[in-house]
C-alpha cells in the first residue's frame, strides 16, 4: 500500500489527523496535512481507506500493492 | 446526450417539522421522489433544492458552483445573509478560491487535532465549574443558560482573546442575525455593531498584545499575513459567531435527544469508549444547519439529469442528506453504536467547517461530565413544552429545562 497526498487541494479540516493519527497529522504552520507514513502496513489499510473516504477535498489516495508497482490506477 | 429538464412547479423550502428531531417529512418524499427539486425562494427566484447524499456531497466539492452570497438567494428571508458578503474583508464562509484559501490557510492552525487535543484540561476545567455551579443552585435548572451556551462561549473568547464578559452584547447581535423573523433594520444594526466592537478589539490588541489567536495573527510571522484591521474583524467576527452559536446548541439539543432516548444514553453511560462514536451520530442525526447551504451556478451545469442555468442559488440540504438511507441504514433512528464518521453535518469541500475539532473535543467532554455528575438527569417539563428553534438559521433548542433529583 500507499498513501499519495496531492497537498495543494488540503484545507485543513483535519478529518485524516483524526481518524487515522498513525498516518497522518497537521503541520503547525498552516494545519495543512503532513503525512507520516507513505508506505503503512496491511493493517492500517482500513484507516487509510477511511481518511481517503473522509477527506473534504479529495487530497488522499491510498493506492494498492498493485496500484503502487505501477498499474493502471497509479 | 438530451437532457430532460422537469418542470414541477416550485415549493418553498420545508420547515415545519413532525419531530424534534427530524427534518421535515417532506425532506424524505423528495429524496426518494425528486432528488434535485424546484426550490421558490422568498425573494421571489426559484433555484433547486437537493436533498439525496451523495448528490449534495458532490455539489459541495463542485468548483462550479460559487459560495458568493452576493449573488444567492436566501431559502428562509426576503434577503441575504450579510455575514457572507465576501466584500467584507476576512469574511471567508462567502468566498471562493483563491481568496477563500489565503484566509483558510492562516487560521487553520489554530484548530488542527492536535491544538484542540491540548484544549482538552481547560475544557474539562470550564465543564466541571459549570457542573458544579448547576448543583449548587439545584433543580430545576436551564440547561441552555447555564451549561450549553456558557461553555462553548467562553472556550472561544479564551482562544480568540474576546472578553467573556461582553458575552451578553455579542450573544445578543448573533441571535439577530441568525432569528428568522428578525426585520432588517435590526440585522443590519445588529451586523454594524458586532463589527463594531470587534473592530475595536483588533485596535485595541494591536496596541496591547496577548497570547490569543487575535493577537497572534496580528503579530504573525507570516509573511504572507500581514493582515488589515479590516480583515482581521472579518475573520474574528466569523470565528467569534460561529465558536458560540453552533456548539452551544448541539450540546443542549443533543442532551434533549439523549433524555429521549433512554436506551441510548445508558449506552453512553456503561460504554465510555463509544463517546466519539456518540458524537459523530449526534452531529448526524441533529444537522443543526437546519437550513441547508447555500451555493449559486457560476455557468450551466447538468446534474444528474437536470440542468441547472447560471445564476440560479441551489440549496444542499446536509440535514437530509444525513438522513439518506442509502448511506445509513435506519436513518432515522439515534444509534450511538453505529459508525456515522461520513456525515456531512459540517459540510463538505473546502469550506467544510474549520471548529469542527473544537466541536468535537467540546461534545465529547460535555455529554459525559454532564451525565456523569448528574445520572438521574431528566427533563423538568414533558418533551412537547420544549421550545424549539424553528425559527432561528441554527436549529436547537431555546431553553431546556432539566432537573435529577429523584
Amino acid at each position: 500500500m500507499r498513501i499519495e497526498i496531492d497537498r495543494s487541494r488540503c484545507r485543513g479540516a483535519g478529518q485524516c489527523a483524526l481518524h487515522a493519527p498513525e498516518l497522518f497529522d497537521q503541520s503547525e504552520e498552516d494545519g495543512m496535512v503532513v503525512v507520516l507514513d507513505d508506505q503503512p502496513p496491511p493493517e492500517l489499510l482500513e484507516r487509510a481507506r477511511l481518511a481517503e473516504r473522509l477527506c473534504p477535498n479529495s487530497v488522499i489516495r491510498v493506492l494498492d500493492d498493485e496500484q503502487s508497482r505501477g498499474g493502471p490506477a497509479g | 446526450m438530451s437532457v430532460t429538464s422537469p418542470t414541477p412547479s416550485a415549493v418553498p423550502l420545508p420547515t415545519r417539522r413532525g419531530c424534534p428531531f427530524d427534518p421535515p417529512d417532506e425532506y424524505g418524499v423528495l429524496r426518494q421522489r425528486q432528488p434535485i427539486s424546484r426550490l421558490a425562494f422568498p425573494d421571489g427566484k426559484t433555484g433547486w433544492l437537493f436533498t439525496r447524499y451523495e448528490d449534495v456531497r458532490g455539489l459541495l466539492a463542485d468548483v462550479r458552483f460559487s459560495s458568493d452570497r452576493r449573488r444567492a438567494s436566501s431559502p428562509v428571508r426576503a434577503f441575504p445573509i450579510r455575514i457572507g458578503d465576501p466584500r467584507v474583508p476576512g469574511s471567508l464562509i462567502g468566498m471562493d478560491p483563491p481568496e477563500h484559501t489565503r484566509y483558510r490557510r492562516l487560521v487553520t492552525r489554530w484548530f488542527t487535532v492536535r491544538r484542540m487535543r491540548e484544549l482538552a484540561p481547560r475544557i474539562d476545567r470550564i465543564v466541571a465549574d459549570h457542573l458544579a455551579a448547576m448543583d449548587r443552585t439545584g433543580p430545576p435548572v436551564d440547561l441552555v443558560g447555564e451549561f450549553a451556551r456558557p461553555i462553548p462561549s467562553l472556550v472561544i473568547c479564551e482562544l480568540l482573546g474576546v472578553p467573556y464578559g461582553d458575552r451578553t452584547d455579542f450573544q445578543r447581535w448573533t441571535a439577530a442575525l441568525f432569528r428568522l423573523d428578525e426585520p432588517k433594520e435590526s440585522v443590519f444594526a445588529a451586523r454594524d455593531a458586532l463589527w463594531e466592537y470587534v473592530r475595536e478589539l483588533v485596535v485595541a490588541k494591536r496596541r496591547q498584545p496577548d497570547e490569543a489567536l487575535l493577537s497572534q495573527l496580528i503579530h504573525s510571522e507570516d509573511p504572507s499575513a500581514g493582515l488589515t484591521d479590516q480583515e482581521l474583524t472579518g475573520v474574528g467576527q466569523l470565528l467569534l459567531i460561529a465558536g458560540h452559536e453552533t456548539t452551544a446548541n448541539m450540546l443542549a439539543l443533543g442532551t434533549f435527544a439523549l433524555l429521549c432516548h433512554p436506551e441510548q444514553s445508558r449506552i453512553l453511560r456503561e460504554r465510555p469508549d463509544l463517546v466519539d462514536n456518540a458524537v459523530e451520530e449526534l452531529l448526524r442525526y441533529l444537522t443543526i444547519v437546519q437550513f441547508g447551504i447555500v451555493r449559486v451556478a457560476r455557468e450551466d451545469v447538468e446534474v444528474a439529469g437536470v440542468r441547472v442555468r447560471a445564476g440560479e442559488t441551489v440549496v444542499a440540504s446536509i440535514a437530509a442528506a444525513n438522513r439518506d438511507p442509502a448511506q445509513f441504514p435506519e436513518p432515522d433512528e439515534l444509534d450511538i453504536t453505529r459508525s456515522a464518521a461520513h456525515h456531512i453535518a459540517f459540510g463538505h469541500g473546502v469550506h467544510q467547517c474549520l471548529g469542527q475539532q473544537l466541536a468535537r473535543m467540546e461534545m465529547r467532554t460535555a455529554y459525559p461530565a454532564l451525565f456523569g455528575r448528574f445520572p438521574a438527569l431528566r427533563l423538568a417539563v414533558p418533551a412537547d413544552q420544549v421550545p424549539l428553534r424553528d425559527d432561528m438559521f441554527i436549529y436547537g433548542v431555546h431553553r431546556l429545562p432539566v432537573t435529577w433529583q429523584g
